[in-house]
């Protein structure tokens, strides 16, 4: 986009009973992000505009939403990477209920991770006391290379609302709750694998997968929930035979 | 009380262990089919190309207890290979979940693989 030009936005507007493309007008910046357009948008424009952001550089993935039809974080978007004839369309994140305008309520999100015992549980410490040796999980074994692949996710739901399973069937576990399940199956620290295990098979869990891997395209974080939800898979076919994998 | 039993029960675990049954029966029975159906048609090409009569095949098959064995296997797995494929599909789009339609697709796979044993039994008697 070229400075002194002009950005046509249409951003989505409404609440939990529907909304309509509400259109703007936002002046090009030479570099701009997205989040910045939205940033204008509703200090200069429309005070009303509802979205969510804090840090602006990638770290917190609040600010994820659909630019043009893919879901992103737009602090990491820059408006020339995306912007189709000095044109955007952004709407509130798919998959999730909308609480005003570009925010969605992440609480379904979120309940599938518990759903998913997406909690720690420590082996050397039933009642959440700290044990009395640090357990060594040496990096090259490959329990911690998967645990590793999967770690960093920072929750952002970019993955979620890319899923179309998530979208088929709302009870789906989705690919953020399956991935954190996967890399503490993996932790050997964990003292919880059975029923994690147990919670996340099955027709809302792992084997409702596809791998029709948008998650894995899409995670602006690099990681593979695709792969992920396939260790899920391949963990539970060998249970199935009595083979601890 | 150990760590895992503080986890809250995981829901449905029913259900849970009937999807991941047919999951892993999918499978298996996949395998099974890559093998049987390559089997089955180097097998028709071969009496076909090989020019052979109704009757000398008839006359093959009649008494051949392990071919016979081989075409219960492959009905069997065909059948129920289609019928929990069938049942994700109707899960997703028509929204047919639950035991009910489990047994129903498991018994649908059943019948199908019957009428392919019953097939291959009228060329083994």
């Amino acid at each position: 986009m070229v400075e002194g030009g002009v950005l046509k936005v249409s951003v989505w507007r409404g609440d939990a009973e529907g909304g309509r493309l509400e259109r703007y007008e936002v002046p090009a910046r030479a570099n701009q992000t997205v989040l910045d357009v939205v940033t204008h948008i509703q200090r200069e424009l429309d005070p009303s505009l509802a979205y969510r952001f804090a840090c602006r550089v990638g770290m917190c993935g609040s600010c994820a939403m659909v630019v043009n039809g893919r879901a992103r974080w737009t602090c990491r978007t820059h408006v020339k990477k995306v912007a189709r004839d000095g044109e955007l369309e952004l709407r509130p994140l798919a998959n999730l209920p909308v609480i005003r305008d570009l925010a969605t309520d992440m609480a379904p999100f979120f309940d599938k991770w518990t759903r998913a015992q997406g909690t720690f549980q420590p082996k050397d410490s039933p009642d959440g006391t700290v044990p009395e040796e640090f357990h060594v999980v040496p990096p090259a074994t490959p329990k911690r290379q998967a645990a590793d692949a999967g770690i960093e996710c920072i929750g952002c739901g970019v993955c979620y609302a890319s899923c179309d399973i998530v979208a088929w069937n709302g009870e789906y576990l989705g690919p953020a709750a399956l991935n954190r399940a996967w890399t503490l199956v993996n932790d050997v620290r964990d003292g919880a694998r059975k029923e994690r295990l147990e919670a996340v098979a099955g027709d809302a869990g792992c084997h409702a997968c596809h791998s029709t891997q948008s998650c894995t395209e899409r995670c602006p974080k690099g990681i593979d929930p695709s792969g992920a939800i396939a260790g899920l898979k391949r963990t539970l076919f060998w249970n199935v035979f009595g083979i601890e994998r | 009380m150990s760590a895992s039993h503080r986890l809250a029960a995981a829901p449905a675990s029913r259900s849970t262990r009937a999807g991941t049954h047919l999951w892993v029966a999918q499978r298996v029975t996949a395998m099974i089919l890559a093998i049987a159906v390559v089997v089955h048609l180097v097998t028709i090409l071969i009496a076909v190309r090989g020019g052979l009569s109704a009757a000398e095949i008839l006359a093959r098959t009649q008494g051949n207890g392990a071919w016979f064995a081989f075409y219960v296997v492959f009905a069997l797995a065909a059948g129920l290979h289609g019928a929990i494929g069938l049942r994700g599909i109707a899960a997703e789009w028509l929204g047919w979940r639950g035991r009910g339609f489990d047994l129903a697709w498991l018994a649908i796979g059943l019948v199908t693989g019957l009428f392919g044993i019953r097939a291959a039994y009228g060329l083994f008697a």
